[in-house]
């Protein structure tokens, strides 16, 4: 076990070094005949579409394979890089590339269990918004070119209008609406990420002192920081779905229950959610999706490759795909999946530019104004903190 | 212990088997012993700290401490315990109070009709649509609102993921009462039933009475092994508790994987421990089930003694007959509201069909579901013909020998059926990974083999067995080898019960969630991790159609063995035959 210690440690130091030698036509050259797996959270069926287009086009224009291996929770994933390291397997990993970013990115950055830094070598990576803090530390971490940007993510609230006049537009409404709507609210269990966001959000808004949030948090700090989140939860509670004993496990499981009309209102990562379903014509029309009146949490979604991937010329020709402003519009497009892009328009060239101009708006998405609003997201440790502290409290 | 076969086994003259054939059970149990007790020790040994690869260097007993640390471990065993004896109990009291109420009559067309697909669909297909049906939002409560109980909106109850597992209980006994009649209808067709129970009305009992006292005694041994692998398995299940149990604390099963599957690594230790205390509840709860069989026993006795012809039991076997019916129903409704939703656009609450109907979940997904697809199938195909040639080869290697089959072996091919798949998966996977063989559709094959080669033996052990010998006998005097023998008189009479027993394998296969996860490395996708992973996620759409797949695979599986074996059946071998 020492030596493949060793052996990681050396490879660990080779790898940046190696990483630069390679310019891009020798990394195509290398992709030709490879299969990429892509380790993505497979709970968005729009996302898993999006993703098989990928694989369409990056199979036509650099002959890789891309395949979905689906998941469940991304932290399934690192456990599998991690197993492989505890089995010295160095070299031939079964993941490529992971969609992945805050705890689970530090869980691995942390290790030394990514390759990299790879990112300045991806042409794309030029087009990148460098202004947007978000693309360059993912939650407080830096981001040190160990991944790589496709998607952004903010957190908005979800409702139907026709069923519901009156929203909390701040944390600090919340349990009295709640009173009001008895069980027509609720968000996802604390396991999950948009659960814990939803906490985090909260946190924010509530505590002293918010700036302590983005340095790890030490049991003491963590205490004091929490209190007044507590006092509010015991207020809110009572007043959730289920009387807030039981949570849906995910978000999509979440926007079940809206469909369904167990609930009235629910947060969401993703701000293009609603318009998708409208468009799908899984949600009526009346539906609504809105920022807090003091920004929410928002955030970058990553790809990254992990160390002992065998395919890493194959897995940055797909990041790099991501980053090209064709997937980006697409991306961006309300009827593939929606959202703001992770480029600097600036950097694009005019016809490129049009592509993100003539992208269809949609009224059932928060304003641009809105989403501009955006708070940075705490340290990773905040959140497997509340997690922790949350199930200790509320699990009977 | 008897073992289901009441045909003298001894049916054709001693012979040394060939060399290949005498390797067949050592190979069939070194397949399935090495893994299961290399997984067991990978297990254990992490339960008390060891696990170099991690940094466990010596024992200690700190995995369960922070296990015992585990908010709501308590209630989590309870649940455990509650979910999986109620679903054991309450199905075999069912299962034995249809039958009574039966007494020798067999199942209808339409009964067949109904529980045939029920047991071909995959566990997770099956938690899936009961879990449609029974929401505060589905298909039950819809129909009966807003006219009856003045519900606009969803009530706010917790009929799915309830915090004391009815809803788990629940599904489990559509899956598993379907299961235990087929294996008591096994069972009985070998038992003289119609004579005795002729004698019992004679001497004037009572026609449920007479089956209780007289065929069940003969009956329980028989399938007593088939109950416990019901109980092992209803007390570890992992998918339909991840889709139906309560995630609040969930089940123990659910808290090992995960803790298994933890971003944090050393989660691994308080896990095996989780994994270990698992097989503990197990093998607790068989020992508790044996002490309530010698209590029951012993009651029962003096119960046939007292010599009672009638009996308030009576209604009741019509009460247990009336709810197999509506368990069956229920199920039938699960798999029919899982093909609605996959065709749904939108369909809001309280309507009792969809207001808009759209074939674009099934459009979207032909891309999606092809890898899937043709992984489910290879597996599946691979691993039920590997068993098949298994276990035709111990079968044909102790008819051979001349040896009677042994009890001691029936318990082996159980032991992955009994020990929990949390317990050895986990070590089975570390096994894997040092042999380089994870997330290989190989390893995929063998994990799957483990269950697939128990069920298929079971199916196919008792027609084999119970084959007239004197077609072979005949042949052999005729001159002809053992092995032409095999191929030539035994396989195309036996056609029929091989076919259903590779439709069983790979209806096994199919349903195989857990062994996918940690032999594939989450690498190798089938249909039932993409429906486990939909159903969290929560796409109802396209969670039907994989789960509609799901259990269409199989069921197309069984009708092909049907129809093959119809149309090259033993008739078209020997005019006349009956197999």
């Amino acid at each position: 076990m020492a030596a493949a210690g060793a052996l990681v440690l050396a490879l660990c130091l080779l790898v940046p070094v190696r990483a630069r030698a390679a310019p891009w036509q020798q990394v195509l050259h290398q992709a030709r005949g490879e299969t990429v797996y892509f380790d993505a959270w497979a709970g968005d069926q729009r996302v898993n579409s999006f993703i098989a287009w990928v694989a369409r086009q990056v199979a036509a224009c650099c002959d890789v394979t891309l395949r979905q291996v689906p998941l469940e929770d991304t932290s399934a994933a690192v456990t599998q890089v991690i197993a492989e390291k505890a089995a010295g397997d160095n070299a031939e990993g079964t993941v490529d590339l992971i969609w992945i970013n805050g705890p689970n990115f530090y869980a691995l950055k942390r290790r030394g269990l990514l390759y990299g830094p790879f990112t300045q070598q991806l042409p794309n990576a030029a087009l990148l918004d460098v202004r947007d803090r978000a693309n360059r530390f993912d939650f407080t971490v830096p981001v040190d070119g160990y991944e790589s940007p496709w998607r952004k993510a903010q957190l908005v609230f979800i409702y139907d209008s026709a069923y519901l006049k009156h929203v909390p537009h701040g944390i600090r409404a919340f349990p009295a609406w709640a009173k009001r709507h008895p069980g027509r609210f609720t968000f996802p269990q604390v396991q999950n990420f948009l659960g814990v966001a939803f906490l985090e959000q909260a946190l924010y808004a509530l505590t002293p002192d918010p700036a302590v949030l983005q340095r790890p948090a030490t049991p003491a700090i963590f205490d004091k920081a929490t209190a007044p989140l507590w006092a509010w939860l015991d207020q809110l509670r009572p007043y959730l779905w289920r009387g807030g004993r039981e949570f849906p496990v995910s978000g999509p499981a979440e926007r079940q229950l809206l469909e369904d009309g167990e609930i009235d209102l629910m947060p969401s990562f993703n701000p293009t959610e609603a318009a998708a379903d409208v468009a799908a014509g899984r949600l009526p029309r009346t539906v609504r999706s809105y920022v807090l009146t003091h920004g929410t949490l928002g955030n970058t979604s990553f790809v990254a490759i992990p160390y002992n991937s065998p395919h890493k010329a194959g897995a940055m020709v797909v990041a790099n795909f991501l980053l090209s402003p064709r997937a980006q519009a697409r991306a961006g497009n309300i009827h593939y999946l929606g959202g703001p892009t992770v480029l600097d328009l600036k950097r694009l060239t005019g016809s490129e530019r049009a592509r993100f101009a003539a992208l269809p708006h949609s009224p059932w998405m928060p304003s641009d104004r809105a989403l501009r609003r955006v708070l940075p997201e705490p340290h990773p440790s905040w959140a497997s903190r509340l997690a922790a502290a949350f199930e200790q409290r509320y699990t009977p | 212990m008897r073992i289901p076969a009441t045909t003298a086994p001894s049916v054709s003259p001693q012979m040394r088997p060939t060399f290949w054939l005498r390797q067949a059970p050592r190979v069939t149990v070194l397949l399935f012993l090495v893994p299961v007790a290399a997984g067991l020790a990978g297990t254990v040994l992490p339960a008390f700290g060891w696990l170099p690869a991690l940094g466990g260097r010596h024992l200690t007993l700190a995995p369960w401490l922070r296990l015992a640390a585990e908010p709501g471990l308590g209630r989590a065993i309870a649940l455990t315990f509650a979910t999986g004896l109620t679903a054991t109990v309450v199905s075999v009291l069912l299962v034995l109070g249809l039958c009574a109420h039966w007494h020798g009559r067999k199942p209808g067309r339409i009964g067949r009709a109904v529980f045939a697909p029920i047991l071909a669909a995959p566990h997770a297909a099956m938690a899936i649509g009961v879990g449609f049906l029974i929401a505060p939002s589905g298909w039950i409560v819809r129909l009966l609102s807003p006219w009856l109980t003045g519900w606009h909106q969803p009530p706010d109850l917790a009929t799915v993921q309830d915090p004391y597992g009815f809803a788990l209980t629940l599904g489990l006994l559509v899956k598993e009462v379907p299961y235990l009649l087929l294996m008591t209808l096994t069972a009985l067709s070998q038992l003289p039933v119609a004579r005795e129970l002729e004698a019992a009305a004679a001497l004037g009992y009572g026609r449920s009475v007479a089956w209780l006292k007289i065929v069940l005694p003969r009956l329980y041994p028989q399938i007593r092994l088939p109950l416990y692998a019901v109980l092992a398995y209803a007390l570890s299940v992992v998918d339909m508790a991840l889709i139906l149990g309560p995630s609040n604390p969930p089940t123990l099963s659910v808290l090992a994987l995960r803790w298994f599957t933890a971003p944090d690594v050393s989660m691994y230790f308080p896990a095996a421990a989780a994994a270990l205390l698992q097989l503990l509840i197990v093998l607790g709860s068989i020992a508790l089930w044996r002490a309530g069989e010698r209590i029951v026993c012993a009651l029962g006795r003096r119960w046939i003694a007292s010599g009672r012809r009638r009996s308030r039991l009576e209604p009741l076997s019509s009460l247990a007959a009336v709810l197999v019916a509506g368990l069956g129903l229920l199920g039938a409704a699960a798999l029919l509201d899982l093909a609605v939703w996959s065709l749904t656009s939108r369909w809001r609450f309280p309507r009792i069909l969809p207001s808009h109907w759209s074939a674009a979940a099934w459009r979207e997904q032909v891309a999606v579901i092809l890898w899937p697809l043709e992984t489910t199938v290879t597996v599946a195909l691979v691993a039920s013909a590997l068993a098949v040639v298994l276990v035709l080869g111990c079968l044909e290697y102790e008819q051979q020998r001349g040896s009677a089959p042994q009890a001691r072996s029936l318990w082996l091919l159980y032991v992955p059926l009994l020990v929990p798949q949390i317990a050895f998966l986990f070590g089975m996977q570390v096994l894997l990974t040092f042999s380089r063989l994870d997330g290989t559709l190989l390893a995929v094959i063998w994990s799957h083999l483990l269950f697939v080669v128990p069920y298929v033996f079971l199916s196919l052990a008792d027609p084999w067995r119970s084959l007239d010998t004197r077609y072979a006998r005949t042949a052999l005097c005729l001159g002809a080898s053992p092995r032409r023998v095999f191929l030539r008189i035994k396989l195309p009479l036996l056609l029929r019960p091989v076919l259903v027993a590779a439709a069983v394998g790979l209806a096994v296969s199919i349903d195989q969630y857990l062994p996918t996860l940690f032999a594939g490395a989450g690498r190798v996708v089938t249909l039932t991790t993409e429906a486990v992973t939909l159903a969290s996620g929560g796409g109802r759409r396209v969670t039907g159609v994989f789960a509609l797949l799901q259990a269409l695979v199989p069921l197309a599986a069984y009708g092909c063995a049907l129809g093959v074996s119809r149309r090259h059946g033993p008739r078209r071998v020997l005019p006349g035959a009956r197999a």
